[in-house]
């Protein structure tokens, strides 16, 4: 494995050309979610350029680790990630959202090499993971299974039955990150549904909770080394992160949670990631 | 002789799991209810509960699959296809994971637990997702072979699995495919199909008919989907007159699905027996298949009514 600083470094180069990825996607598609792919992407950077055991030669090898995109309107920063891992060819971009191709509006196991299982109703990726885990454990492996929930996600009442089910059983090989954006569909989460104290809440309910800044690639490395060690129990990554982060004027915008970039603002947003 | 088919199910799992190390199974709190107690008992590394969440269990079925595993998912019927309803349709079917969903407690069986715990939808639910199989045999024979060939089939499944004990109709010897129909009884005056207890009550219906001089042709229809069509369109061609016999209620149902197929390619009655859109009542296991008409009765009677549909007589009247 390499050393953290040049894990920090790929996930850093990979993290720059994901934002221009889904901000390509988004534009040429016409649709799509960009500001909760631009929250979560230094994460899956971090994930997958450290930890993911993974082999786009043979995506389905049955010893890799599993990452479930719960919150699959983000599969823009999915797709994108597959990109850079060589998993997808970056020329299929054009096929986001398009009727045919490989890239879906949201994630498809059955279309998609890399992608474990389809998500975009929300609430179903912890449970799956749970599933996978406990499966690996029967199996005698060390596979992780990672799963990324949004924070509005959090409404959906399966995803605190997976919760109990994954201490019930102890499963230490399952790692939840929360984009926690603060930021939903039909405004801030606190307007629609507080979550309240998040972090009390699963630590109470028998989980490890780490708080991070999801943005610091530093931080992210070493929550994710954390999770990895802990023997105890699932371990949850609670990532306070910006919507729409390293666009300026997508920042903070709940507007930009399911809206596409036209040509000027696709061109503007470019121009402020190549600048980065 | 009458056995639970829930039994037969139990226990063909026990077997499986002897079979085969990748068979796990995962219950939500209802496994002497279910049966799957034996499983836990002999395998209970391999047994999980996931406690009272439809939702979660479901979900977590996709995840073993997923991994390499060949999870049995068992919850009482309406609770499992209900609250888990979109959890089968995403993570199971579309993700195509190898997952076998089995619903108990079904139709009038729960009796005096009443409308609450009457599943009388699940097939309904079950058969509209794209790619799942959907079965119900007719006793414990039956059931201990769907077992065995869901263990074998690699792809999702949902079969619904009889909680009181039934009359045995089918033979150890009888085939048993998946999508093949089984001919019961032979006949050439009226077509009677049937799934599950219901199987049992076609065959008596059959025997009253002959009393009365009609040879009715009787369909173990244990596979509603995806459909025999050939066995249907051969018996309906032959008889034009049709009576469908479940468990479960007349919308969207095993009836609803032959009803479907045949109006397309060879339009003749379907007559429809099991709850006509209503909810049950708290009431014994006999009364509500009375309530409902699920009764050999009422299949005789829709039976004939079929008969004089095709024929351009007068049905008996009823209301």
């Amino acid at each position: 494995m390499d050393n953290k600083e040049q894990i920090l470094a790929a996930a850093a180069r990979t993290a720059k050309n994901m934002r221009r990825s889904i901000i390509r996607m988004t534009h040429m598609a016409g649709g799509g979610h960009p500001g909760g792919c631009l929250s979560a992407t230094d994460l899956i950077a971090v994930l997958y350029e450290g930890f993911m055991r993974v082999d786009p030669q043979n995506p389905r090898r049955r010893d890799r680790d599993f990452f479930f995109l719960s919150k699959g309107h983000a599969v823009p920063a999915l797709y994108a990630v597959l990109m850079e891992k060589g998993f997808l060819d970056p020329r299929e971009i054009t096929d986001f959202r398009a009727k045919t191709g490989r890239l879906p509006a949201y994630p498809s196991c059955e279309l998609t090499p890399g992608v474990d299982i389809a998500s975009g109703s929300l609430g179903q990726g912890l449970s799956v993971a749970n599933g996978a885990a406990l499966a690996a454990r029967l199996n005698g492996t060390d596979q992780r299974a990672y799963v990324m929930l949004g924070d509005g996600e959090l409404h959906e009442g399966q995803v605190w039955e997976a919760m109990m089910t994954a201490a019930h059983y102890r499963l230490a090989s399952v790692c939840a990150i929360v984009d926690y954006n603060k930021l939903q569909l039909d405004g801030s989460l606190d307007e629609v549904k507080t979550l309240g104290d998040l972090r009390g809440k699963w630590d109470r309910f028998g989980w490890r909770a780490l708080e991070i800044n999801g943005h610091e690639l530093s931080e992210i490395y070493d929550a994710l080394a954390e999770a990895r060690a802990w023997r105890e129990g699932p371990t949850v990554l609670i990532a306070h992160t910006i919507k729409g982060k390293g666009v300026s004027f997508m920042e903070g915008e709940v507007g930009w949670h399911a809206a596409a970039p036209n040509d000027r603002e696709c061109a503007l947003a470019l121009k402020e990631l190549s600048d980065l | 002789m009458k056995i639970a088919p829930r039994e037969a199910y139990g226990r063909a799992l026990v077997e499986l799991g002897r079979e085969n190390d990748d068979i796990v199974v995962l219950d939500a709190d209802v496994a002497k209810a279910s049966m799957t107690s034996l499983f836990k008992e002999a395998f209970p590394d391999r047994f999980f509960d996931l406690g009272i969440a439809e939702s979660d269990i479901m979900a977590t079925g996709a995840g073993f699959a997923l991994a390499g595993k060949i999870p049995f998912v068992n919850a009482y019927a309406n609770f499992l296809l209900g609250n888990g309803w979109e959890q089968l349709r995403l993570s199971i079917c579309y993700s195509r994971q190898n997952v076998k969903i089995v619903g108990h407690n079904i139709g009038a069986s729960s009796g005096k637990d009443g409308p609450t715990h009457l599943p009388l939808e699940d097939i309904a639910l079950a058969r509209v997702i794209p790619g799942l199989l959907v079965l119900e045999p007719a006793d414990a024979i039956e059931t201990r072979k769907a077992t065995r060939a869901l263990a074998a089939y690699a792809g999702p499944a949902y079969m619904r699995v009889g909680r009181m004990p039934t009359p045995v109709v089918t033979r150890e010897d009888d085939p048993f495919v998946l999508g093949r129909a089984n001919i019961c009884r032979p006949g050439q005056d009226v077509t009677i199909v049937a799934c599950g207890c219901m199987t049992a009550k076609a065959l008596e219906a059959a025997a009253e008919l002959a009393a009365r001089g009609l040879e009715a042709e009787v369909i173990n229809l244990h596979t509603i989907k995806p459909l025999d069509e050939e066995i249907l369109l051969a018996s309906a061609r032959k008889t034009r007159a049709v009576a469908t016999a479940e468990e479960h209620s007349v919308c969207g149902g095993m009836g609803g699905a032959v009803a479907e197929f045949l109006a397309a390619r060879c339009p003749v009655p379907v007559r429809a027996i099991g709850s006509q859109d209503i909810f049950g009542i708290c009431a014994s296991y006999e009364d509500i298949q009375e309530f409902f008409g699920m009764t050999s009765a009422k299949i005789v009677e829709e039976a004939e009514t079929a008969c004089a549909m095709r024929d351009g007589r007068p049905a008996a009247p009823r209301c």
